[in-house]
């Protein structure tokens, strides 16, 4: 396959990583993070930082990303768990654009907004088909393990806190401890996605932690549909797919994205992904009545 | 029978509004009692410092011996206090058996566990719970998609997840048919009679007050007017007039 396509999945995977841990949040647990680019960046950066500025092996850097991530998950969740809905999402929406902001002045640690370019990774991940198979299997063991929280209690309970949390507190869940759980989880793999993001490019960049990222990740499981696994993936697929062709022939590819966004909210709300679902469920009802 | 919940000059503000105001209540083990009063009495409001989902501004309440007034409602909730909220209040995108499903894992402390197979676990327990409310056949149902009697019924369900000694229920027949009215108050005093739970309830419907209820409590205007024997409040004079109305001899 030629390079360029090889690229592009791996691009593909990265950003379906980073829209599945939002889903995490936002589909299974109903929690408005409306900033989660934020720990995307947050986990690119520790790794370009480790390897640039401490020196540190790319392996302790790639796996310090994460685990910073779910730190500044861990700060900001416990801020943003004592509102709700769209106060969350609000505060949520500041305290990341803090953290943009730090990133973008504090030139002499994270260049500004030049950002870091050139990062070393080992000789094995410099050639974008090396870097394609460690991509592949680190998304594709988080998604595995993405896939056992959703289906797990802590997974059940959450969509439960989602559909009705005041019903929740009354069985005796602890509402906040749980959205701020499912919060550091979803920072964390974000992180991953961060790091991956950096074998990938070798470079980081402030827009990393914009907001105009978290909102194409939102677009991404809405596109794919938030109430489903896969969706956030396909929803990845579709737009890094979309903005690789379209841009080829304009500037303003955007607009078809736009146009699709609107057309797919008339027709599809549940998102491609929950449409398929959908129609899987309703051929299976119709095959079901035939044999009654 | 022994005191289980006390409720001693419990008040309530709004804004300068006091929805409450000294409202006392005794809840013996094992007994049912009724909270009746006009709309506004303070009844949910009451129910709703109970349960931990008001802060009362005054007063204690005691259940068990322990002073519960100021944890949060899921701290009461593993205290063993269960309740139904004035309208159906499920998880309406779940089935009908992950409704009390999440609420089994919930008592069983494993609403945290992030490795099992949710579906695997607690199958049991769940079961039983639906088939004694008499869920069971709509067991694999979209929740949100029951009637509204169903609904009630699986509020119910969900609070017997969590194996409450004290259950709370908040206008349990309310919107019903006459025939979901008689199953509901047949399956409370079921409940209170195999299970030994004692249940509060918040009712406007008298002819389920006056069957169910061993201890009735009249609220008026946020102040308790009388608790006592059902027959002991319908001739009390202030009730009368409050509430009930004369009754004609």
């Amino acid at each position: 396959m030629p390079e360029f396509y090889v690229y592009i999945l791996a691009l593909i995977l990265v950003t379906g990583l980073l829209a599945t841990s939002l889903n995490l949040v936002l589909g299974y647990g109903g929690i408005y993070q409306f900033h989660h680019a934020v720990f995307y960046g947050v986990g690119a950066y520790t790794l370009a930082l480790a390897i640039t500025r401490m020196g540190w092996p790319a392996w302790v850097g790639f796996a310090a990303g994460p685990v910073v991530a779910a730190a500044a998950g861990a700060l900001i969740g416990v801020i943003c768990v004592r509102l709700t809905r769209l106060y969350f999402g609000m505060l949520q929406l500041s305290l990341g654009s803090l953290l943009w902001t730090i990133v973008l002045r504090w030139r002499s640690v994270t260049g500004g907004d030049d950002g870091i370019h050139g990062i070393l990774v080992p000789a094995a991940l410099q050639r974008v088909e090396g870097a394609y198979y460690v991509i592949l299997a680190v998304v594709g063991a988080s998604l595995v393990a993405l896939f056992i929280i959703v289906r797990s209690p802590f997974g059940a309970t959450l969509q439960a806190v989602r559909d009705n949390p005041q019903r929740c507190q009354a069985v005796g869940i602890d509402v906040r401890v749980h959205q701020l759980v499912a919060i550091v989880i979803a920072a964390f793999f974000a992180g991953a996605a961060g790091a991956l993001y950096v074998v990938l490019e070798r470079s980081v960049f402030p827009n990393m932690l914009f907001w105009v990222l978290s909102l194409e990740i939102f677009v991404m499981c809405l596109l794919g549909g938030w109430f489903t696994f896969l969706g956030p993936l396909v929803g990845a697929g579709i737009i890094v797919a979309l903005r690789t062709v379209a841009s080829r022939y304009t500037e303003n590819w955007t607009m078809i994205l736009g146009t699709i966004l609107i057309l797919l909210i008339f027709f599809m709300p549940e998102g491609v992904m929950g449409h398929l679902q959908q129609w899987i469920a309703g051929r299976r009802r119709t095959r079901e009545d035939a044999y009654v | 029978m022994s005191e289980m919940l006390r409720v001693e000059g419990v008040s309530k503000a709004f804004d300068g509004f006091r929805a409450v105001r000294g409202a006392n209540l005794t809840v013996a083990r094992g007994s049912i009692v009724a909270v009746i009063g006009p709309n506004g009495a303070g009844k949910t409001t009451l129910l709703n410092l109970i349960t931990g989902f008001l802060k009362a501004d005054g007063g204690r309440i005691v259940f068990e011996g322990e002073e519960i007034s100021r944890l949060a409602p899921h701290e009461i909730c593993r205290r063993r206090i269960g309740r139904t909220f004035q309208l159906a209040n499920i998880f309406p995108r779940l089935s009908v058996f992950a409704n009390v499903q999440v609420s089994v894992l919930s008592h069983q402390g494993r609403s945290r566990d992030l490795l099992s197979t949710a579906a695997r676990l607690a199958v049991r327990d769940t079961t039983a719970i639906l088939e004694s409310t008499g869920l069971a056949a709509r067991a694999r149902h979209l929740a949100g998609v029951l009637s509204h009697g169903d609904q009630r019924i699986l509020e119910i369900a969900i609070a017997l997840a969590s194996e409450p000694r004290l259950l709370v229920l908040d206008e349990p027949t309310a919107g019903m048919s006459p025939e979901d009215t008689a199953a509901t108050t047949t399956l409370i005093r079921h409940l209170a009679r195999e299970r030994g739970l004692a249940i509060i309830l918040c009712e406007h419907d008298m002819d389920v007050v006056f069957s169910v209820a061993e201890s009735v409590m009249v609220l008026h205007q946020g102040r308790t007017l009388v608790q006592g024997a059902p027959d002991v409040v319908r001739q009390n004079r202030d009730v009368q007039d409050a509430y009930l109305g004369t009754i004609d001899a």
